[in-house]
């Protein structure tokens, strides 16, 4: 335990967003380009190319003990995909620099580098090798892959003839049984069905736990990273937010800040939402509260606001919105508003859920912002032995018990 | 993957790995399985399969050695005019596959380029193996032809590979000049279909160099020229004779074509996967 695994000090990455300039003529954007083509030619790949420059990840810095399994964690955007892909080595970090001791794999994807037309057998050895795995290797490990896949029987079909879930199998079989001193995994186990799932979780604690290896793990799945991880890396519009053991980043990430979606209308004629905002706070307490902004250019007359929360599957699970309560719900005439749905407590057990809101008034609607805003949710309520929620369903109600002996 | 040593890797801006080389031979089975892929989808999902392999250079001699052999009525040594341009296709058609294939190679392996690492120099190498194959069902036609003739080539074919490989490293010295320009534009995938169109016309594939007597060394700075006539040279008992000033001065081109299209490839490699 004496020096890290993996030493990160002060890294960044720095993308270029371009923003192409309108030519208007054909002949216009020719010449810009081949002005642009000839100065990169002569003045080299590392010229400055026209655009705003955005740190994707910057001054990064932490270390990886031997042995330890790093949950990172963030919002999407916030560069826990490039810090992935930089110790990775698919590409190299603008700034700072990383210290690796040990053999890195890393499986950014389920399935790179599987080929449709080529049979499930070849593509074991195909995938094996894309993640760096040696023939022999290959070989000693085929029984168990294949056994882990369960498709015995398809091993000679090609893999386009499968279906989803056999092919998520096979890759993440042939992935599971890398063993490489340091695995690199992002969010792969947001595919594939809950009881598959499982198992690759089941592996993934194994390999953990059993032979002392380092993993770098990348998730959305709050639950999974409780289990799996001993350390956690909050980043935030890449840098570091919080570092230190999982249970402490989780909470600080969970109930940080709003979760806020903001629109440009298409057609401002019409009566349009503006914005979504999501409160991280009142949902680390268990509420839900999610406020949304409307903007029309003439007054409406009963604004109606209706939100529905989906499970991260598609399916609704609760929806409400005034038009429904009839006489009851009388907000007034106004042409902008802010408009706020709240459910206290809110009965749902941990996992990902989804909002989708709506604008209209007493007879028709207007606007409506499918997926808006997403969610991790963390219930308070912790049971110690939770069936898998495509079992018993994401909804968490007040049972009440009775019990008579007689 | 058991290793006593544990090898230390710095990732750091602007550090060529420096152990690329190493890198390059302990990722060796990766370069045979890109290859194997390669082959082995190469006919899947075809009616004719690996006919096509020999459909295309038997139509392409028969035009030519009826436009060069009998219209335009070029002179063709000791043996029969379909030998002499078959000669010539050869090593052009594999340095054409060749070309083509590794020029598109980094743009069809995005998906592996933007998830894994690797040498990303195995990627244009590998894609080079098809190409192999096709020559070598050429080659096939070639031996039917002399067969046919009754053309025995002499001790000179034993030279053969020599050529082979001049081909093919001009055709990867070029083809990782433009795979890595194709990355960051685009534009290049119309330009390596246009090269290949003139370069035929410009390579000796339909004729005998000989026919221009003059400018030899200037033609030869075209790798291709010297390719070819060597192709000829080994298989057709030593006709049309080899310039050794006008090979070396292929061989020089085909050489500065590698050195600088390896240059370019690995400055642009390191980013590949931010502009892919």
């Amino acid at each position: 335990m004496s020096t890290p695994v993996i030493r990160v000090e002060g890294l960044g990455k720095r993308y270029y967003l371009s923003h192409e300039k309108r030519s208007d003529t054909l002949r216009d954007s020719l010449t810009q380009k081949f002005r642009q083509l000839g100065r990169r030619l002569a003045g080299g790949g590392g010229a400055e190319p026209a655009g705003e420059e955005f740190w994707a990840l910057r001054d990064v810095s932490f270390d990886v003990a031997q042995g330890d399994v790093l949950g990172i964690i963030g919002r999407n955007g916030a560069g826990k995909s490039t810090l992935l892909k930089l110790l990775s080595r698919i590409t190299e970090p603008t700034a700072g620099r990383a210290t690796i001791r040990g053999r890195v794999a890393s499986l950014l994807e389920v399935g790179t580098g599987f080929h449709p037309e080529l049979s499930g057998r070849e593509n074991i050895f195909l995938n094996g090798a894309i993640l760096g795995m040696s023939r022999v290797e290959i070989r000693r490990k085929f029984d168990e892959i294949v056994a882990f896949a369960e498709i015995e029987r398809f091993l000679d079909t090609q893999v386009k003839h499968y279906s989803s879930g056999m092919y998520v199998r096979l890759a993440f079989a042939v992935a599971a049984h890398l063993e490489p001193e340091i695995l690199i995994v992002d969010e792969v186990l947001a595919v594939g069905d809950a009881q598959f799932q499982k198992k690759c979780l089941g592996k993934m604690n194994e390999v953990a736990r059993g032979s002392g290896r380092t993993i770098l793990f990348v998730s959305h799945n709050t639950g999974a990273l409780q289990a799996i991880c001993r350390t956690g890396l909050w980043l935030q519009q890449g840098q570091v937010a919080q570092a230190g053991p999982i249970a402490n980043c989780l909470a600080g990430y969970l109930s940080s800040g709003n979760e806020a979606a903001t629109f440009t209308a298409t057609n401002p004629e019409k009566p349009h939402i503006t914005s979504v905002t999501l409160d991280r706070t009142a949902l680390a307490h268990g509420r839900f509260r999610v406020s949304v902004s409307f903007k029309a250019s003439a007054p409406l007359s009963r604004p109606v606001i209706g939100v529905t929360i989906f499970s991260k599957l598609g399916q609704p699970l609760a929806g409400s919105n005034g038009r429904m309560m009839g006489e009851q719900w009388a907000p007034g005439v106004m042409s902008e508003g802010v408009i706020t749905a709240e459910i206290d407590p809110l009965p749902l057990h941990s996992d990902t859920y989804r909002v989708s809101v709506y604008l209209g008034d007493a007879a028709q609607d207007y606007d409506q912002k499918l997926e808006a805003v997403e969610f991790d949710y963390v219930s308070p309520h912790f049971y110690p032995q939770c069936p898998p929620l495509s079992v018993i369903g994401q909804c968490d109600l007040p049972w009440r018990w009775t019990v008579e002996p007689k | 993957m058991a290793q006593t040593d544990t090898p230390e890797l710095v990732l750091e801006a602007g550090r060529a790995s420096r152990d690329y080389w190493r890198d390059l031979w302990r990722y060796r089975e990766l370069l045979g399985f890109l290859a194997w892929r390669d082959v082995k989808i190469r006919y899947k999902q075809t009616v004719l399969g690996v006919l096509w392999a020999l459909i295309q250079p038997v139509v392409t001699l028969a035009v030519f050695t009826f436009i060069f052999g009998k219209l335009a009525g070029m002179p063709s040594g000791n043996a029969p005019y379909p030998l002499l341009v078959l000669c010539g296709l050869l090593p052009w058609q594999l340095f054409a596959a060749a070309f083509s294939n590794a020029s598109g190679s980094l743009v069809a392996n995005t998906h592996l380029i933007a998830k894994v690492y690797f040498p990303r120099l195995i990627v244009p190498l590998s894609s080079v193996a098809v190409a192999l194959l096709d020559f070598a069902i050429t080659l096939g036609l070639l031996a039917l032809l002399c067969a046919w003739w009754r053309f025995v080539p002499d001790w000179r074919v034993l030279l053969l590979p020599l050529f082979i490989v001049l081909t093919l490293l001009t055709a990867i010295g070029t083809g990782l000049w433009l795979t890595a320009l194709t990355v960051k534009y685009r534009d290049f995938r119309f330009v390596v279909p246009f090269l290949l169109q003139i370069g035929l016309f410009l390579s000796p594939v339909g004729f005998s160099s000989t026919n221009l007597p003059n400018w030899q060394h200037v033609y030869s700075l075209n790798p291709m020229v010297g390719a070819i006539d060597g192709f000829r040279w080994c298989l057709l008992h030593g006709e049309p004779t080899l310039d050794p000033l006008n090979l070396a001065v292929s061989v020089a081109m085909s050489g500065l074509l590698l050195a600088s299209g390896l240059w370019y490839f690995r400055r642009t490699e390191r980013t590949v996967a931010d502009v892919i």
